[in-house]
C-alpha cells in the first residue's frame, strides 16, 4: 500500500488528494493543513470582507464530502522533513511516513517593516481568520490606511469602505498597478474608487506606524504627514511558504524549484501551487503563479507523477477575472513590464507572466464602459486585457492560448477600427469546430471511505 | 382578470424555462459560493460549476440573479434549443 501525505489544504492539495484517491484507490492518504478553516474558496474571502458573503459560504467541501475523499486530515504545522527516513515531522503530533510527498503550502503575505507594523490593527488579508480578524476591528474603527498594490490592496479598499470606513490609499509611484495596467486603465481604476469615497494619495508612502497602548493611531508618511487611522491594512505582495523545503535543504529560489512533472531535487517529494516554482521548457524559465487555475492543475499533476506515472505540467496562458473597483476585469497573457513600487514581490492572484511583455503593439479600444486592450506581437497575440463587456475575453483568451496566427486581420488592427467586431469574426472562421467543452474541476469518487480527523 | 395575469406570468416563465439554462465557464470559478448565496430556491450553482455541469435543475426559475451576481463573469444564459417555434 502507497502511503502519500500532502502538505497544505488549499485548492492545490485538495486537487491531488482527489486524482490520487481515484488513481490509487487502496493508498492511505495524509493530509496536513495549519489552516484552522480547511478547505475554502481562498479568492472569496475578498467577498466576505465586502459583505456579499457570509463566512459559512466560504467552505467548498461538506463532510459527506471528506468522507468520499478517505483521507486521514490532522491539524497541524509541519515542521521538518527528514529525506533519509521519509518522515514528515508534525509539531504536537509526531511524526508522518510516507513513499512520496507533495509540498502544497502556499504564499503567505509579505509583512510591513516599517516601525510600528507590529501594531494591533496593522492587519493582512490572506485568509479567512485575517478577514474575521479585519472584520472585527473595522467595527470599532472610521478610518484606515491601506498600503500596496495589485488585487489584494483594492480588495482592502473596497471592503473597508463597503464596511463604512473612511480608507486612505498611499501609492507610492503617480498610479496604481503600474505593471500590469496602462496609464488610462489605471485612471480608470482609480477614479472608480475616489467615486467610492476613497481618498487616494499618489506618491506617498508609510514611514511609520503611530501606535498608543498598543493599538494603531495613525500612520506617519515619508513627507512627514501624520494620518489619522485605526486600521492599517497591508498587500504588498505574497511570498511562498518554503521553510519545510529549506529547511530539508531542497533546490529553492524564489519558490521550490521543480521540474515540470512537479517534481522537486528530492525525487519523493513534489511541490505545486503557489509555493512551487515551475521550469517551464518552452521559456526555459522557472516561473510562479499564484493564479488558483494553475495552483489546480498543478494539483493534480504532481498527483498522477507521485503515483509513478508520468505527465507534464502544460502552463496555459496565464489568464485571471477580476473585479476591480467594480470593473470586471480580464488579464490574459502578457500585458505590462517594469515594476511595481507598491509591491515588493509578486501579488497574489497574478502571475510573473504578465510583467514580461516582449516587442509588441499596443492597441486600445474604448467604448462608453469598456475597454479592450491586445498587445499585438509577430504573428500572434501575446496578451489582452479586457475592462467591461466580456464578451471579447473569451475569443481572445482562446486566440492567445492557441496561439493562432493572425496575419489574416494583422493589418486590419489599428488605431480606429473596430476591434470587436474583427475579433469576433475572425474567431468565428477560426474556431475549432463542434463546441469546446467547458473543462470540469474534478469529480467526486464514486468509493466511499472514512476519514479520520485527529 | 387577476388569473389570468398570474397565469400569464407562469406562462412566459415556463417558456424562458424551456428556452435557455444556465452554464458555466468553470475555468474563470474561483468557488467564492456568491452564486448559490443568492440562488432564490437555494440551488447549490457553485456545486454544479465544480462539477462542470449545467444548470438544469427543474426548480430553476433562470431568474438570472446568480448571472448578475458573479463577480467573475463565470455564468451565462444558453438556449436550450428543445422546443424549437414551428416544431
Amino acid at each position: 500500500m502507497n502511503h502519500y501525505v500532502i502538505v497544505g489544504s488549499g485548492v492545490t492539495g485538495v486537487t491531488a488528494l482527489h486524482t490520487l484517491r481515484t488513481m490509487d484507490p487502496s493508498a492511505e492518504i495524509w493530509m496536513v493543513g495549519d489552516d484552522p478553516h480547511g478547505f475554502y474558496s481562498r479568492p472569496g474571502i475578498a467577498y466576505y470582507l465586502n459583505g456579499e458573503i457570509p463566512e459559512n459560504q466560504l467552505p467548498i467541501f461538506s463532510k459527506k464530502d471528506w468522507k468520499m475523499l478517505n483521507v486521514r486530515y490532522v491539524k497541524g504545522v509541519a515542521t521538518r522533513l527528514d529525506l533519509q527516513k521519509h518522515l514528515l515531522e508534525i509539531d504536537s503530533s509526531g511524526a508522518l511516513k510516507y513513499d512520496r510527498l507533495l509540498i502544497a503550502t502556499g504564499s503567505t503575505a509579505v509583512p510591513l517593516t516599517i516601525p510600528g507594523a507590529g501594531l494591533k490593527g496593522v492587519v493582512k488579508l490572506d485568509d479567512f481568520e485575517d478577514t474575521r480578524h479585519i472584520l472585527s476591528l473595522a467595527r470599532h474603527a472610521n478610518s484606515a490606511v491601506v498600503v500596496g498594490g495589485g488585487i489584494i490592496a483594492v480588495e482592502l479598499v473596497e471592503g473597508l469602505i463597503t464596511r463604512g470606513l473612511k480608507v486612505h490609499y498611499f501609492l507610492r509611484g503617480d498610479r496604481y498597478w503600474p505593471n500590469v495596467l496602462d496609464e488610462k486603465e489605471s485612471r480608470l481604476i482609480e477614479h472608480r474608487l475616489v467615486e467610492h469615497g476613497v481618498i487616494l494619495h499618489h506618491q506617498t508612502e508609510a514611514a511609520e506606524v503611530l501606535g498608543k497602548y498598543g493599538k494603531v493611531v495613525g500612520v506617519r508618511t515619508t513627507t512627514g504627514e501624520t494620518i489619522r487611522c485605526q486600521l492599517v491594512a497591508v498587500g504588498i505582495g505574497v511570498k511562498p511558504r518554503m521553510e519545510l523545503a529549506k529547511g530539508a535543504g531542497l533546490a529553492t529560489e524564489r519558490g521550490i524549484l521543480t521540474d515540470e512533472t512537479l517534481q522537486t531535487s528530492n525525487p519523493d517529494i513534489f511541490a505545486a501551487g503557489d509555493v512551487s516554482q515551475v521550469h517551464d521548457p518552452q521559456s526555459g524559465k522557472s516561473i510562479i503563479d499564484t493564479l488558483w487555475h494553475p495552483a489546480l492543475d498543478k494539483g493534480k499533476v504532481a498527483a498522477i507523477n507521485m503515483t509513478g506515472k508520468r505527465t507534464t505540467y502544460n502552463r496555459k496562458v496565464a489568464t485571471n477575472v477580476l473585479r476591480l473597483a467594480g470593473v470586471l476585469t480580464t488579464i490574459i497573457g502578457a500585458v505590462g513590464g517594469g515594476v511595481d513600487d507598491d509591491l515588493v514581490s509578486v501579488a497574489r492572484g497574478s502571475s510573473e507572466t504578465w510583467h514580461e511583455l516582449p516587442n509588441t503593439i499596443s492597441l486600445e479600444c474604448n467604448g462608453d464602459v469598456n475597454h479592450v486592450r491586445l498587445m499585438i506581437g509577430e504573428k500572434t497575440l501575446v496578451g489582452a486585457l479586457v475592462m467591461g463587456d466580456q464578451k471579447l475575453s473569451e475569443p481572445i483568451q482562446e486566440i492567445i492560448s492557441l496561439k493562432v496566427d493572425i496575419t489574416p486581420i494583422r493589418n486590419q488592427l489599428k488605431p480606429g477600427s473596430p476591434l470587436g467586431q474583427i475579433i469576433m469574426d475572425f474567431w468565428s472562421e477560426i474556431k475549432p469546430r463542434g463546441k469546446v467543452r467547458e473543462e470540469k474541476f474534478i469529480a467526486y469518487p464514486r468509493k466511499q471511505g472514512t476519514m479520520a480527523v485527529d | 382578470m387577476g388569473i389570468q395575469i398570474s397565469l400569464n406570468r407562469e406562462y412566459q416563465r415556463r417558456e424562458v424555462l424551456v428556452a435557455g439554462h444556465v452554464v458555466p465557464k468553470a475555468g474563470r470559478c474561483v468557488q467564492c459560493g456568491i452564486c448559490s448565496f443568492n440562488c432564490p430556491i437555494g440551488i447549490d450553482v457553485r456545486r454544479h460549476v465544480w462539477l462542470g455541469e449545467h444548470i438544469e435543475s427543474s426548480q430553476c426559475l433562470t431568474c438570472g440573479e446568480c448571472i448578475k451576481r458573479c463577480p467573475r463573469g463565470v455564468l451565462s444564459f444558453e438556449r436550450t434549443e428543445l422546443f424549437k417555434k414551428g416544431d
